[in-house]
């Protein structure tokens, strides 16, 4: 265990310093930053002021030592737009994309789940192919297109619900299915293959054998085992969601971290950008950290390996 | 560095669970529909120069915001309908498709060549080299890459060069990843080791004896690949951070369409299905390619 560990945090930061470098790197490769940092058009006295204050005459190395200083006080200049410190305009934003993807997480295992263990129960049944070709279509059609279209069929056609903006419980109606649906397709087929996989187990034999009914069977027995899915899921899918998050929450004008990136990448906001970046990037990597440290906790099969 | 392998081989394998068809009707028929809608896809998005009605961005203000033909107040010129500009949107969305397949080969192209030279690297060289490479896809599997291609975009702008090389980065790792793997178990089958010891050097081993052996899981990747950077495309173009105005995919035409959507919803429904309907043929063309080239999945 403790070598396992061990391994994975030394995995983790070494790709947290490639990631800050490869940013760093990036921004003084592709030209001086002040150039991004600054509003176009600046004069070359106030330029050279700014470089001089941003120490970018300085010797790379102190540069890269800076740039790690920073980091780490969350100090990164101002928004270009904003004239706000890019930490403040970051956290006022957070909450609102960390609430997207818990509702999306939970409408994900709410909904992924239960069509998993119907389609393995009507196994070689209409139905069971039924709901098999709802999850082949949850694959099939990008999130923003689904996102357009429930647009246009529940706001501009029905008038049922908001179009924009995130300020009551039906806003979020929306951008939680557009997120939620390819996750939905993809813990689907997950949970059908573990279920399929622990109905054909004795254990489930002999629990049919002492009598059990149906219905404790497979919730007792069988559900609990083929939960381990929903893991694993989590576990591939974090970056994959995130990266969805950016789309939908652009779709919605979701007041969010994503809709926040989008639009500093359109308007050249280099500060925000570069801070956005590192900071998503960084707690992508400690989830899927936090995630692998759950799994190995839950799977005896991993915890061998590092004894 | 053997230890982190070992703890990494007991994960689950980091990539989606594999789609299985639903049999609606028979798989076959189903795989037989999606190759005919693909041909003919394929053929209206070569073909679109010459058989779109209209130039894809010609305006005829005089007939703005006509909706498809069919619904009231319609122009009998435009099958589907106008845009804003009064741009055609038939000849539109032929020449985005057109565009979009057309980006999307490259990418699958550029990101196949980059994830080939470093993953044979890898696989051939082993010791420092592989550990670098396979560091670096690491990396960029562990980031959302919307993220990278925000960053990429930011720095060197929005052009067509520039979203190519986005959509090659996008999956490089994947190939890189895969035939490491593959060169790794190549390596030790008879023949190579009778190559070897018949004195054929790395270059002679990896051009005459693997990469025939790599061609078939790889055609497959790059085909499940293919449909994934259709999407990434959209996406981005979507975003307003690919191909720029006037010049049109699918994806830009429903991003740029959204200002509409409560007057003209056509505008951009019409891409929009345009684009379910590519990646459904794509998806399951790159499944039931898989099935097929695969063999040990036949019969699951």
């Amino acid at each position: 265990m403790l070598a396992f560990l061990s391994s994975r945090l030394l995995r983790m930061t070494i790709t947290l310093w490639a990631i800050v470098t490869a940013v760093f790197l990036a921004t003084r490769l592709t030209g001086n930053p002040i150039d991004f940092l600054m509003p176009e058009g600046l004069d070359a006295v106030s330029r050279a002021e700014m470089i001089a204050y941003w120490g970018l005459d300085r010797p790379i190395a102190e540069q890269y030592l800076l740039f790690w200083k920073s980091l780490l006080s969350g100090d990164f200049g101002l928004g270009l737009m904003e004239r706000r410190p890019v930490a403040v305009i970051f956290s006022e934003r957070l909450w609102q994309s960390a609430s997207l993807l818990l509702a999306t997480l939970a409408l994900t295992i709410a909904v992924g789940v239960p069509l998993g263990i119907l389609a393995a129960l009507w196994r070689g049944q209409p139905r069971g192919q039924g709901v098999l070709f709802i999850a082949f279509m949850g694959y099939a059609v990008p999130n923003f297109v689904l996102a357009i279209l429930l647009l246009l069929i529940f706001s501009y056609t029905l008038h049922w619900l908001p179009s924009a903006g995130s300020a009551t419980l039906l806003h979020y109606v929306m951008p939680t299915v557009a997120l939620a649906a390819y996750f939905v397709a993809a813990l689907t087929r997950y949970t059908r293959n573990a279920m399929l996989d622990v109905l054909s187990e004795d254990y489930m034999r002999t629990a049919r054998a002492k009598g059990l009914s149906e219905s404790a069977i497979i919730l007792r027995h069988g559900l609990r085992n083929a939960l381990i899915p929903v893991i694993t899921v989590l576990g591939l899918q974090i970056t994959t969601l995130v990266s969805g998050a950016v789309v939908v929450e652009t779709v919605f004008a979701w007041n969010g971290v994503g809709d926040l990136l989008v639009g500093a990448t359109l308007r050249r906001d280099y500060p925000v950008l570069q801070f956005g970046v590192l900071v998503v990037a960084s707690t992508v990597i400690l989830v899927n950290f936090a995630i692998d440290l759950a799994y190995a906790a839950s799977d005896p099969r991993v915890r061998l390996v590092g004894a | 560095m053997t230890e982190i392998a070992d703890a990494k081989l007991m994960l689950p394998p980091r990539r989606l669970p594999r789609l299985r068809l639903p049999a609606l009707g028979g798989a076959n028929m189903l795989v037989t529909a999606a190759a005919l809608l693909g041909l003919l896809l394929l053929a209206l998005a070569i073909l679109a120069p010459l058989i779109s009605p209209f130039e894809p961005d010609q305006q005829r203000l005089l007939a703005r915001l006509k909706p498809p033909i069919g619904s009231t107040g319609a122009n009998p010129l435009h099958w589907l309908g106008t845009d804003q500009l009064g741009r055609d949107l038939l000849s539109r969305c032929l020449h985005g498709l057109r565009l979009t397949l057309a980006l999307a080969l490259f990418g699958s192209l550029l990101g196949l060549a980059i994830g080939a030279a470093l993953g044979l690297a890898a696989g051939l060289l082993r010791g420092w080299a592989d550990a670098l490479i396979m560091g670096l896809v690491d990396i960029m599997m562990s980031l959302p890459f919307t993220l990278v291609a925000l960053f990429v975009v930011a720095l060197a702008g929005t052009d067509v060069t520039v979203l190519i090389c986005v959509l090659g980065i996008a999956y490089w790792a994947h190939f890189a990843r895969l035939i490491r793997a593959q060169v790794l178990s190549l390596r030790e089958m008879p023949f190579v080791e009778a190559a070897r010891a018949a004195g054929a050097g790395p270059w002679r081993i990896a051009t005459v004896h693997m990469i025939p052996n790599l061609i078939s899981p790889v055609v497959v990747m790059a085909s499940l690949n293919f449909s994934n950077l259709i999407l990434l495309e959209s996406a981005l173009s979507f975003l307003g951070l690919g191909v720029q105005p006037p010049t049109a995919t699918l994806g830009s035409m429903v991003g740029q369409g959204r200002d509409y959507m409560a007057s003209a919803p056509w505008i951009v429904a019409i891409p929009a299905l345009f684009i379910v309907l590519v990646s459904l043929v794509a998806m399951l063309l790159g499944d039931a390619l898989r099935d097929r080239l695969d063999p040990r999945l036949r019969g699951r």
